[in-house]
């Protein structure tokens, strides 16, 4: 890894912690079978209650934490204060269209981005078709994007 | 060890799973959201010209592609050492049955995901096709489940929760009327 100088605005942060980070998601995704295509057939066929939970709990956990940090002021392990900047909402065109895009990719492969990499890494190789696909679609939002409405 | 290797339940994975907002801001105020590395990747990969993909993806993304990376091998970790599977409720099973699904032991069905299935027009509505739907989506709406719903809605971001209902509407029109005509109920 290169060396951060003085000079960067922002220096690299390590990555190994990250990783490791990452490492415990794929693990609770994988165990919670959040990466499961029935479980998401399930979500959206309103047959379980497992991945509403899941969700919901996520978010009140996540902001009883937000709520946390900005009430104590807290800072990251670097010093730096930790901000959470606004999304500007724009006309709202890409929220809700760009939204009901992804949900359709969602529910057709069951999985959004985060279990996509932990359904490669558990060995289901077709999601690499997947994942290439979305890639694709990726790249062809940049290409279009000046011309989509935001 | 019963425990680990039996599904976890969504009172125990919900709640660590939002504990991961607060652990990567504490870590160095990175903002959990992983379509994000899509982007890193493209921008890696094939900028082109394109406008959306100029930029330091090493500064931006190097810490969420290490994240994305650790996925793929917990992923691993858990699917070879802890099991991994599904275990859907009687009700779920039967509607799946009732579109013709008859494997239900691994993460995803057998008779729909798999290399054969390429060679079909459903299958490749259903693999290429979802997975270009979840990269155009998740780019353009600025997020998927874990930076819109997870982290935009815990930050009580009102795009954030313009875009998880976007994302269930997608979701709910995929279930009830693309897939079912996909496999021919």
């Amino acid at each position: 890894m290169r060396q951060s100088t003085n000079d960067e605005r922002q220096p690299r942060s390590p990555l190994v912690p990250y990783f490791g980070l990452g490492l415990l998601f794929g693990v609770v995704l994988t165990k919670a079978e959040v990466i499961s295509w029935f479980r998401i057939q399930e979500m959206f066929r309103f047959q379980s209650f497992h991945m509403f939970g899941i969700i919901g709990s996520a978010i009140l956990v996540a902001a009883i934490g937000l709520q946390v940090i900005k009430r104590r002021g807290l800072c990251a392990i670097d010093g730096t204060p930790i901000t959470v900047p606004p999304k500007s909402i724009g006309s709202g065109t890409r929220y809700w269209l760009g939204g009901i895009i992804f949900g359709l990719g969602w529910g057709l492969v069951g999985a959004c981005p985060g279990p996509l990499f932990a359904l490669l890494g558990s060995g289901v190789w077709i999601f690499a078709v997947v994942l290439a696909s979305a890639l694709a679609g990726t790249w062809t939002y940049g290409a279009l994007r000046p011309r989509l409405p935001h | 060890m019963q425990h680990i290797s039996n599904v976890w339940p969504w009172y125990v994975a919900g709640p660590l799973i939002g504990l991961f907002v607060p652990a990567l801001l504490l870590t160095g105020n990175k903002l959990l959201g992983i379509s994000s590395n899509l982007r890193h990747v493209c921008s890696a990969g094939l900028p082109g010209r394109v406008d959306f993909f100029r930029y330091d993806w090493r500064r931006t993304g190097g810490w969420n592609l290490a994240f994305a990376s650790g996925i793929l091998v917990g992923g691993a970790v858990a699917g070879h050492f802890l099991g991994a599977g599904s275990h859907i409720s009687p009700a779920a099973e039967q509607s799946l049955r009732a579109l013709g699904i008859r494997d239900f032991t691994g993460l995803v069905p057998r008779e729909l995901f798999h290399w054969g299935a390429l060679a079909t027009w459903q299958g490749v509505v259903m693999i290429v096709g979802g997975g270009f739907f979840v990269g155009f989506g998740t780019a353009y709406a600025g997020g998927c489940t874990s930076g819109h719903a997870i982290s935009g809605l815990a930050d009580l971001q009102l795009p954030s929760l313009i875009a998880v209902i976007g994302f269930f509407a997608g979701g709910l029109i995929a279930t009830w009327l693309l897939i079912p005509r996909l496999l021919g109920g």
